[in-house]
C-alpha cells in the first residue's frame, strides 16, 4: 500500500527592524544579556506597549510580495500562557484579523536539496499560505545544572508567523519550501532568515494517510530543528515513524515531538489532551491598525523576487536558465552580476565569471557575495581586457586575485607588475612566421578549409612565446599570413 | 499658625505661598506631621518618602502651577526608587519602580511633589479597600467605617488632612465612590484622557487616573498638569487639552441636567436619595433645567462590567508569577508549583476570585456566551449615554446607594459588595468623565455624619462640563468644606 503524506509549515521569522514589536529598544545579537531591555518588554507593572510601524510595513511587504491579500483592518490580541521566557505571561500576537491572508510560495528548482534536484515530483509547484501575522519574541532562556537563565534582550524582537496550507508532500519540498521562502525574505530586506541563528524558526505538522483513504491522517507537531536540512532529516524520521505504526497497526495520537538532531530521532513531548486553551482576546492596550497607507506605501517598494528577476537575465543578458536561476537566487549575487553586466558588452562571459570565478573564490575565502572586495566596474575591465585580446582568460584570473587582496590598486598596473605587458609585436610576428614557415602540411590543411588547426598552430605560438601573448591576437596574425 | 496647611486647598497654598509667609517646606513638614499625628487610627499611608519630599520641596519652584504642592499616590501608579505593592502582598518589600509612570513624570514637571503611598484594595479589586493585602484603611468620619475603594487611601487620605490631595485611579467607582463615602472631591477623567502608562492595570479599556481633592477647583488644577496624549499610552486621546480653570465661572444657567430614572429607584438609603435631591434643587436653582431621561440598560451595567473586567484582569495579572520580582514561595519542585502555590500565597481571595472569573468567561467555548456577548452589551450602554447626551448637558445621580458601610459588613457578600459601584460602572463602561462632589450627610444609624456624594457624568472629553458643574454647586454649598 503505498502511503501520502501531508506536511504543513508554521514559519517564524524575526524581522529587520531597528527597534522592537512595542518598545524602542534596538534589536541586536550578541549583547550583553539584558542590556537591551525597558519596562515594557520586561513586562515591568504598568507599562504599555506601542506599535513599531516598521515591523508592520516589513510584514505588509512580506504580504505583497508572497501575493497574499491584505485587509484594510489588523488587530492585536493576547494569547495567554506562563512560561518564564514571556515577560507578562501573555504573548501580543494576531488571533482572528492578521496583516496577510492566502498568497503563496513558488517552490524554486535550484532550493530544493542538490541530490535531489534532478528528480523533482512538480517543477513550479506553489504552496499556498493561510496567513501571515505579526507578534512579539519570547526572552531566550538557557539551562544549565545551575537553574535557567533568562536573556530579555530577544523578548519583544518582531515576529512574522507564516502559516502554510498542508500542500506540502515530502521532505524535499519542505526543504524546497524553506528555502524559496527564505529568499524571498532577504530580497525584501525583510529579515536575515538565518535558521542556525534562530532568526527563522519552523514548526512542522505531518501526518500520514493510506492512498485509499481521503481524510487526512492524524496531525503530528515537530518541533526543534535548528536548519533546513534538520527539518529533512526530521521529516524522512517521523514520515517512516508513522508509516511503520500505521503499517504495524498502531494508533498515532494527536501530539507534538522534539527531533533530536544529534541522535536523529523524534521524541513525544506532549499530546493533545495537555494542549493549551490560549483564551485569546482583543488587546486593550492597542488600538487596531488601518493598514491602507501602509499598503500603498509598500506596494511602491516591491522589490523584483528571484524568478522574475531569473526570466529579465535571459531575456535581457541572453544569459542561460540555469545560470540566470543561479545568478538570481541569492540577492546580492544577482546584485553584483547585474552591476557587472550593465557596464560590459559580453553579458554572457560576465555571467560565466561571476559563477565560475568570483563564486569560486568567494567560497574559498568563506566570504559572502556582499563582502567581494573586488567591484563589478574592475570586474567589468577586467572581462573587457579580455575581449579586446590585451590579456588572457587564466592571465585575467592572476589579475582578479591581485585585486582581491588590493582592491584598490589599478588592473593596468597589476599588468605591468605581473610582467603581462603584451609581447613586443615585432617578436610575436616573428615567432609566428617561424612556426608558419615550421609547419607547412598544417598550414596547407588550413588553407584547404580544416579551421580547427588554427587553434593548434595559435598553441605553438603561445609556447614559444612563454604565454605572454594573446591568443586572438595571434589568431588574428595567423589567419593573415596563411589565408 | 492656627490652622495646619495640610488642611488647605491647592490653591489656598498657591496664594499663601505668593505672599511669601510660607514654603513649601512649612507645606511638606506641615503635612509630614499631619500624618504622623492623624494618620495612625486611620491607616491611609503605606508608606512615605519624607526626606525626599523635603528635598525636593526645598528646590520646588513656585511660580509652577503645583510648584511645591505634596501628593499622595495610590499604590499602584509607579514613581522611580519608590515601592509599588498595589495593596498586594505579592509585591509588598519585593518591588521597587524602575520608571516613573506619564502622570508622575507630568506632575514632578508641573513642580508636585509625590508624597507617600496611599492603601488600596488589591490590584485596585475593590470597594472598601479592605481587600488590602496590607492593611485596613478607615473612614476618617467614622473609624468603624470603611473609606471605600478602591482608592480608599487617596480619600481617606484627603478627607483627613493629611493629604493635601492625591492621584487615584477608577475602574468601575474607585476614585468616585471613595470620594462620596470621605466627603471628598474625586474626578475620573474620560478614558483617554489622562495616560495610563505607569498604572498597574486593573482592566485596560476601563482605567483611568484622577484626581482625589478638596475643591472641583483643586481637580481642574490637577487634571491640567496630567491630561494629554501621551506617546507611551496608544490608547490615550489626541486631543487639545482646554484650560479646565477658565470654564469655571459659576454660572450654570440654562445648562441642561439629566436624571436618569433607571438611577433613582427603590434600593437607595432615603437619606442619600434626599441630599441627592436637595443638590439637584441647588442646581435648579442656580438656573439649571433638570430633564428626565432614560437609560435604558442600565440593568446589564454590573454584570456587563464583571465580565469584560476580569477578563482583562486575568491577563494583566498574570505576570506577577514570582519570577523576577515578588513574592516567591520557597520550595517548588517545577515551574508549575512555583506559579501556583506564589500566586495562591501572594493573591488574596478577591483577586483570586477575579482572575478565575475572568479565566473562565474567556475559556474555549464560554468566550462567545460571556466575553463576546459582554462587549455587545457595552456598546448598548455606551448608545444609551449617547443618546442621553444628546438631550442632556450632563447627568445626575446619587455616587453610591449608601454612604460608607461598616468593616466587615459585606465582606462575606461579594455580589452586594459589586453593586456599591451600580452608579459609578457604566461611566467607564462608556468611556465618559464622571466626578462625585459632596451634597450632604447622613445622620441616621450612625454616630458619626457620613458624607454623601452627588455624581455629575459628562460626554466624553467634557470633563469642563462637569468641572464647571460641580465648582458651581461648591459655590453655592459648603459641604466640601466640612471636615470630621
Amino acid at each position: 500500500m503505498q502511503y501520502i503524506t501531508t506536511i504543513g509549515l508554521e514559519v517564524h521569522v524575526q524581522l529587520k527592524t531597528q527597534s522592537k514589536m512595542f518598545c524602542s529598544c534596538p534589536v541586536g545579537f550578541g549583547d550583553e544579556p539584558n542590556k537591551n531591555t525597558c519596562p515594557t518588554c520586561l513586562g515591568l507593572p504598568g507599562a504599555l506597549p506601542v506599535l513599531n510601524r516598521g515591523a508592520i510595513e516589513r510584514t505588509v511587504l512580506a504580504g505583497i510580495m508572497l501575493g497574499c491579500e491584505t485587509p484594510p483592518i489588523s488587530k492585536w490580541d493576547r494569547k495567554n500562557y506562563f512560561y518564564p521566557d514571556m515577560p507578562k505571561n501573555y504573548q501580543i500576537s494576531q488571533f482572528d484579523l492578521p496583516l496577510c491572508l492566502g498568497g503563496g510560495v513558488l517552490l524554486y528548482d535550484h532550493c530544493y536539496p542538490k541530490d535531489a534536484q534532478k528528480d523533482i515530483e512538480e517543477s513550479g509547484k506553489e504552496i499556498g499560505l493561510t496567513r501571515i501575522h505579526l507578534e512579539e519574541d519570547v526572552a531566550k532562556s538557557t539551562h544549565s545544572s545551575n537553574g535557567t537563565s533568562i536573556d530579555f534582550n530577544r523578548a519583544g524582537t518582531p515576529l512574522m508567523e507564516i502559516v502554510s496550507e498542508p500542500e506540502i508532500t515530502s521532505p524535499e519540498e519542505a526543504f524546497a519550501y524553506l528555502n524559496s521562502l527564505r529568499q524571498i525574505l532577504i530580497y525584501g530586506d525583510l529579515s536575515d532568515a538565518d535558521m542556525e541563528k534562530g532568526q527563522m524558526r519552523c514548526d512542522v505538522n505531518v501526518s500520514v494517510r493510506p492512498d485509499s483513504q481521503e481524510e487526512l491522517g492524524v496531525k503530528i507537531e515537530l518541533k526543534n530543528m535548528n536548519s533546513v536540512s534538520a527539518v529533512r532529516r526530521a521529516l524522512h524520521y517521523e514520515i517512516s515513524r508513522q508509516i511503520r505504526v500505521v503499517k504495524e497497526g498502531g494508533e498515532l495520537v494527536q501530539s507534538t515531538r522534539r527531533w533530536d538532531d544529534d541522535i536523529g530521532e523524534t521524541q513525544q513531548m506532549r499530546i493533545k489532551e495537555d494542549a493549551h486553551d490560549y483564551r485569546y482576546f482583543p488587546d486593550p492596550d492597542l488600538l487596531p491598525v488601518k493598514t491602507e497607507d501602509v499598503i500603498k506605501k509598500m506596494r511602491l517598494q516591491v522589490p523584483e523576487l528571484p524568478h522574475q528577476k531569473a526570466k529579465r537575465f535571459v531575456r535581457d543578458f541572453s544569459v542561460s536558465e540555469y545560470d540566470a536561476s543561479v545568478l538570481s537566487s541569492d540577492r546580492d549575487l544577482a546584485l553584483y552580476f547585474e552591476e557587472t553586466a550593465n557596464e560590459s558588452e559580453a553579458k554572457k562571459k560576465v555571467a560565466n565569471w561571476v559563477i565560475n570565478n568570483v563564486l569560486a573564490v568567494l567560497n574559498e575565502r568563506d566570504l559572502k557575495v556582499a563582502q567581494c572586495p573586488v567591484s563589478p566596474s574592475k570586474l567589468a575591465l577586467i572581462i573587457k581586457m579580455v575581449e579586446s585580446g590585451k590579456i588572457s582568460n587564466n592571465q585575467a584570473k592572476e589579475i582578479f586575485a591581485v585585486l582581491f587582496d588590493n582592491p584598490d590598486k589599478d588592473p593596468d598596473a597589476i599588468i605591468t607588475e605581473l610582467g603581462f605587458e603584451p609581447a613586443d609585436s615585432n617578436l610575436i610576428e616573428s615567432i609566428v612566421e617561424e612556426v608558419v614557415s615550421n609547419n607547412p602540411e598544417k598550414v596547407k590543411e588550413i588553407q584547404e578549409g580544416n579551421d580547427k588547426l588554427i587553434n593548434w598552430l595559435t598553441g605553438q605560438v603561445m609556447k614559444a612565446s612563454k604565454g605572454k601573448a594573446n591568443p586572438k591576437i595571434i589568431g588574428d596574425l595567423l589567419r593573415k599570413k596563411i589565408l | 499658625m492656627s490652622t495646619s496647611l495640610a488642611s488647605l486647598t491647592i490653591r489656598q497654598l498657591q496664594n499663601e505661598l505668593k505672599t511669601g509667609h510660607i514654603s513649601p517646606v512649612d507645606i511638606v513638614n506641615d503635612v509630614i506631621e499631619s500624618i504622623n499625628n492623624k494618620d495612625s487610627e486611620v491607616g491611609a499611608y503605606l508608606s512615605i518618602n519624607a526626606e525626599e519630599a523635603i528635598k525636593s520641596a526645598k528646590d520646588a519652584d513656585t511660580s509652577k502651577p503645583l510648584g511645591g504642592i505634596p501628593i499622595s499616590i495610590k499604590d499602584l501608579i509607579n514613581v522611580e526608587g519608590q515601592p509599588c505593592s498595589c495593596g498586594s502582598k505579592i509585591l509588598k518589600d519585593s518591588y521597587v519602580s524602575t520608571y516613573d509612570a506619564t502622570v508622575i513624570k507630568k506632575l514632578k514637571e508641573a513642580g508636585a511633589i509625590p508624597l507617600g503611598r496611599v492603601n488600596m484594595d488589591e490590584f485596585a479589586m475593590g470597594s472598601s479597600t479592605e481587600n488590602s493585602g496590607i492593611q485596613i484603611t478607615k473612614n476618617p468620619w467614622d473609624l468603624k467605617r470603611i473609606p471605600g475603594g478602591s482608592s480608599g487611601g487617596s480619600a481617606a487620605s484627603v478627607a483627613n488632612d493629611t493629604a493635601i490631595a492625591s492621584l487615584g485611579s477608577d475602574t468601575g467607582g474607585s476614585i468616585r465612590q471613595p470620594s462620596s463615602f470621605c466627603g471628598t472631591v474625586g474626578l475620573k477623567p474620560s478614558y483617554g484622557r489622562v495616560s495610563r502608562y505607569g498604572l498597574v492595570a486593573f482592566a485596560s479599556s476601563l482605567d483611568q487616573i484622577g484626581p482625589v481633592t478638596k475643591t472641583s477647583e483643586d481637580a481642574a488644577i490637577i487634571l491640567n498638569a496630567i491630561a494629554g496624549k501621551d506617546p507611551l499610552d496608544s490608547t490615550s486621546l489626541d486631543s487639545d487639552v482646554p484650560n479646565y480653570l477658565e470654564s469655571m465661572n459659576g454660572e450654570i444657567k440654562g445648562l441642561r441636567i439629566g436624571m436618569p430614572k433607571e438611577y433613582f429607584t427603590d434600593g437607595i438609603n432615603p437619606e442619600v436619595l434626599s441630599s441627592i435631591h436637595k443638590g439637584i434643587e441647588t442646581l435648579r436653582e442656580l438656573g439649571a433645567e433638570i430633564i428626565d431621561i432614560s437609560l435604558p440598560h442600565t440593568e446589564f451595567a454590573v454584570s456587563t462590567y464583571y465580565i469584560i473586567a476580569t477578563a482583562e484582569a486575568s491577563a494583566n495579572l498574570a505576570r506577577f508569577d514570582a519570577v523576577r520580582y515578588g513574592n516567591r514561595v520557597s520550595d517548588p519542585t517545577n515551574i508549575i508549583e512555583h506559579y501556583r502555590k506564589s500566586r495562591a500565597q501572594g493573591f488574596g481571595e478577591e483577586v483570586k476570585r477575579r482572575i478565575i472569573l475572568g479565566t473562565y468567561v474567556l475559556s474555549s467555548g464560554y468566550n462567545d456566551a460571556y466575553y463576546v456577548k459582554a462587549q455587545k452589551v457595552r456598546t448598548l450602554i455606551r448608545n444609551d449615554f449617547t443618546k442621553a447626551f444628546e438631550k442632556v448637558d450632563v447627568i445626575v445621580s446619587p455616587t453610591a446607594p449608601t454612604p460608607a458601610f461598616k468593616i466587615g459588613e459585606m465582606c462575606n457578600d461579594p455580589l452586594q459588595m459589586y453593586l456599591a459601584d451600580i452608579f459609578t460602572i457604566a461611566a467607564n463602561l462608556a468611556g465618559i468623565c464622571g466626578i462625585s462632589t459632596p451634597c450632604g450627610f447622613a445622620t441616621e444609624d450612625a454616630d458619626n455624619r457620613l458624607p454623601i456624594g452627588l455624581q455629575i457624568l459628562g460626554p466624553a472629553l467634557q470633563e469642563s462640563t462637569i468641572l464647571k458643574v460641580s465648582d458651581a454647586f461648591e459655590k453655592a454649598t459648603d459641604w466640601h468644606k466640612q471636615r470630621p
